[in-house]
């Protein structure tokens, strides 16, 4: 145990240990942990990041759906709607039509009547005239007569 | 010193075995009149290993402990190729188990200094690291068996070996100093004059008592690396020591053998928590050191 010359030997290496250590041992280890570090911290970042941006995803989802729905109710609104004014129109085309086929039918009738009407009436002033004869005995002068009798075939 | 088969590994007492295992492999320069270990006078100086602790004693200052400074070197060049290693394939990705031990240790050196340390200075981060894993390496060397190493060296025809840098006054006083050069070369870069004037002018404030204020701050700068070299040594000789005294039980029969492998067992456990610890405490104090050399009052 004596004092000698490791003493200064040993403040030599120690001294080209700490320089060694601080030139090639230090800076790459600090500068990969700060790296890591700020990887990490972007990586917290990010996440937070695209956390908030999920979520005004998803709020706009739910918007977008219930605008879907809104629109999808209001569509359907409308076709009912659409659908009933189609049944009304039909129903009343189909009024309009049942009362023309009527009003024609009507005419018909009329027409028909009319003429069965006059029909009779020529009948009865050719029986009417017939009868005449025979009462007469007479001939009666047709173009003679003619107006006569027409005035009582109008008459009947 | 193996010359008789009796005792330890050959000493003749157990005084001899201890004395054996607290002498270093010196070499140096044997001066003239010096009295070799057989008894003779030495005529003319020469280099050479010492034989025996006289011949180192009496060697002076011109010698070096050839065994503490090699052990220093191996344990500071483990710990600079291991972490040279892991440096030079550092990645920010996920790391590797020997990064991530590496960066366990690198940060928490970094949080020590940036709890104490509140300057900027690149080098206090790395100055600390080194001191730490250095005196770590270098206490852990006592929790090998005292004879292990010592003894099959001296099989192969070296005759002395202290395998615990730490537990040479000489390293830990060299470090200890190498932390106070540094102190001393930073106090006068930051304060420049004001570090004579901080020495004079505390504690009492006043041109007058610049006489009694020197020699106090004086004394208590000089104080700093002794303390941190000191107790270093201290600590480490001390638990050397008892591990020498346990070693010596294996001679005793197989009943105090036995005891003996307990009470190594045990000492050992405890000394681990005592390693850890002074590398802490030593790399703490010179974070201390070079802070208060870094600050202005």
């Amino acid at each position: 145990m004596n004092f000698n010359a490791t003493f200064i030997g040993q403040i030599v290496v120690f001294a080209i240990f700490v320089f060694l250590c601080a030139k090639y041992v230090w800076p790459p280890l600090m500068a990969a942990m700060q790296e890591r570090q700020k990887k990490i911290a972007e990586g917290l970042d990010a996440a937070s990041r695209a956390d908030k941006a999920l979520e005004v995803a998803q709020n706009d989802a739910a918007k977008k759906l219930r605008e879907a729905k809104e629109q999808a109710a209001d569509m359907l609104e409308q076709a009912n709607r659409r659908a009933a004014a189609i049944v009304d129109e039909a129903k009343a085309e189909a009024e309009a039509e049942a009362k023309r086929i009527v009003a024609a039918a009507q005419s018909d009738v009329d027409k028909e009547r009319n003429l069965a009407r006059e029909e009779l009436r020529a009948k009865v002033a050719e029986l009417t005239m017939a009868g005449a004869e025979k009462i007469l005995q007479a001939e009666v002068d047709q173009a003679k007569h003619s107006e006569l009798l027409d005035k009582l075939a109008a008459e009947l | 010193m193996a010359s008789s088969g009796n005792g330890e590994h050959g000493y003749a007492t157990a005084s001899d075995y201890i004395q054996h295992h607290l002498t270093n492999l010196t070499y140096g320069k044997l001066p003239e009149g010096a009295t070799t270990c057989d008894g003779h006078l030495v005529e003319q100086a020469k280099w050479g290993l010492a034989k025996c602790g006289e011949e180192a004693s009496q060697m002076g200052f011109n010698a070096i402990h050839v065994d503490s400074m090699l052990w220093s070197i191996g344990l500071g060049a483990i710990f600079l190729l291991f972490f040279w290693r892991v440096a030079r394939k550092a990645t920010s990705d996920v790391p590797s188990g020997a990064q991530n031990f590496v960066e366990t240790l690198v940060e928490f050196v970094e949080n020590n200094v940036r709890d104490i340390f509140h300057g900027r200075n690149p080098w206090i981060a790395p100055i600390a690291l080194t001191v730490f894993c250095w005196v770590l390496l270098s206490n852990l060397m006592d929790i090998i068996p005292v004879d292990l190493i010592p003894y099959t060296l001296e099989l192969m025809g070296v005759k002395f070996q202290k395998i615990v840098p730490s537990t040479d006054p000489n390293i830990t006083l060299g470090t200890a100093v190498f932390v106070f050069i540094l102190m001393i070369y930073y106090s006068f870069k930051v304060k420049g004059f004001g570090f004579i004037k901080e020495l004079s002018f505390t504690p009492f404030n006043t041109p007058w008592l610049i006489w009694f204020n020197l020699p106090l701050e004086l004394v208590g700068l000089i104080a700093k690396p002794f303390s941190l070299g000191l107790r270093l040594f201290g600590n480490l000789y001390a638990a050397e020591m008892i591990f020498i005294l346990i070693a010596l039980m294996f001679g005793g029969g197989i009943f105090v053998a036995l005891l003996g492998g307990a009470a190594q067992l045990a000492w050992a456990a405890f000394h681990i928590l005592v390693i850890p610890l002074q590398a802490f405490i030593f790399m703490v104090l010179t974070i201390v050191y070079l802070s208060q050399a870094h600050e202005d009052h």
